[in-house]
């Protein structure tokens, strides 16, 4: 299981896009992933408040959904991004890492569905949540 | 009355450019991503110039369908900016200058984001055109596509819906 989230986590950070965001995998199996994102300033979409922008918490959200469909036990071997809808709910507090959670909760031959919340340190109140559907590549 | 003479067009030019500058500028993201505006009129085409850190498979390799959602995104929302702000700029309510020290008018906020993936991003620049389909006083609908090396081959599209920046208090209207 170590070497699994092990494996997962050098894959992520493999990622160009992922490592140019910081995002650091911190939970993965069983069709669910944890990847978390600090704040940094040039993830910012409007410096007069310091928010993160809406599409950093997109990309963010997509990576963890793709590694929560790579975890799942009918494991597809790649994925790709069929479509994704994105629910913002407020603004994510500046200086705060985000957490971002997400489950692939059904498995088709060739569709997986996700589904994925992001908070901060306040992990009542979501920031932002998200729908996917992901191809499966047979392997 | 006679009409009074146009401006001159470096004039004109030299307005819009500058604050479709500062608005761009303004957000670090967009610096970030490497995305900025081409301009013709009032028409803007979002270009993300392509980087080695937007790849998300690097086998294929292909663009990382985040980067992709994100400049979708970035060019809706400054598109969307622009096109509410464009009568202001034009009168000259708004001066370039004051924006370019970072007095920037509000932008709209996402309210949600759908993003469909037509074809994988290739490892070269990328091509965004908004269209605003609603612009009302609180929420705006808007769509975009995104191609590269045919327009009519898009890449991905994507329909989102905003919360438009309110002006300011409204100012006092007297008992």
């Amino acid at each position: 299981m170590i070497d699994k989230v092990k494996f997962a986590r050098q894959f992520i950070e493999a990622i160009p896009h992922a490592s140019a965001l910081g995002l650091e995998l911190t939970e993965i199996g069983d069709g669910r992933a944890v990847i978390t994102m600090p704040y940094s300033d040039h993830l910012i979409g409007d410096p007069e408040t310091g928010v993160i922008h809406g599409g950093a918490v997109s990309a963010m959200m997509d990576t963890c959904c793709g590694a929560a469909v790579m975890s799942h036990p009918s494991a597809p071997g790649a994925t790709a991004t069929i479509d994704l809808r994105i629910d913002y709910m407020r603004a994510a507090t500046p200086g705060q890492r985000l957490t971002t959670t997400a489950d692939c909760y059904h498995v088709t031959r060739n569709v997986a569905f996700v589904r994925v919340f992001t908070v901060d340190d306040d992990t009542d109140r979501p920031v932002a949540t998200a729908a996917g559907a992901f191809t499966v590549e047979q392997r | 009355m006679a009409r009074s003479r146009p401006e001159p067009v470096q004039v004109v030019k030299q307005r819009r450019d500058a604050a479709l500058r500062a608005l761009v500028t303004g957000v670090p993201y967009a610096r970030f991503l490497g995305v900025d505006f081409d301009r013709r009129g009032d028409e803007l085409t979002g270009v993300m110039n392509f980087n080695e850190k937007l790849i998300g498979n690097p086998f294929l390799p292909a663009l990382h369908g985040g980067a992709t959602a994100a400049f979708l995104e970035v060019t809706a929302i400054i598109t969307l900016g622009w096109s509410q702000l464009w009568p202001d700029i034009e009168t000259g309510a708004l001066d370039p200058k004051e924006m370019a020290v970072g007095n920037l008018p509000r932008l709209p906020k996402t309210i949600d984001f759908t993003v469909d993936y037509l074809r994988s991003g290739l490892p070269r620049d990328a091509y965004a055109r908004a269209t605003v389909s609603r612009s009302g006083r609180r929420y705006a609908s808007v769509h975009v596509a995104a191609w590269q090396d045919h327009h009519d081959k898009l890449f991905a599209q994507a329909t989102g819906h905003f919360l438009m920046p309110q002006p300011a208090a409204a100012p006092d209207r007297g008992a």
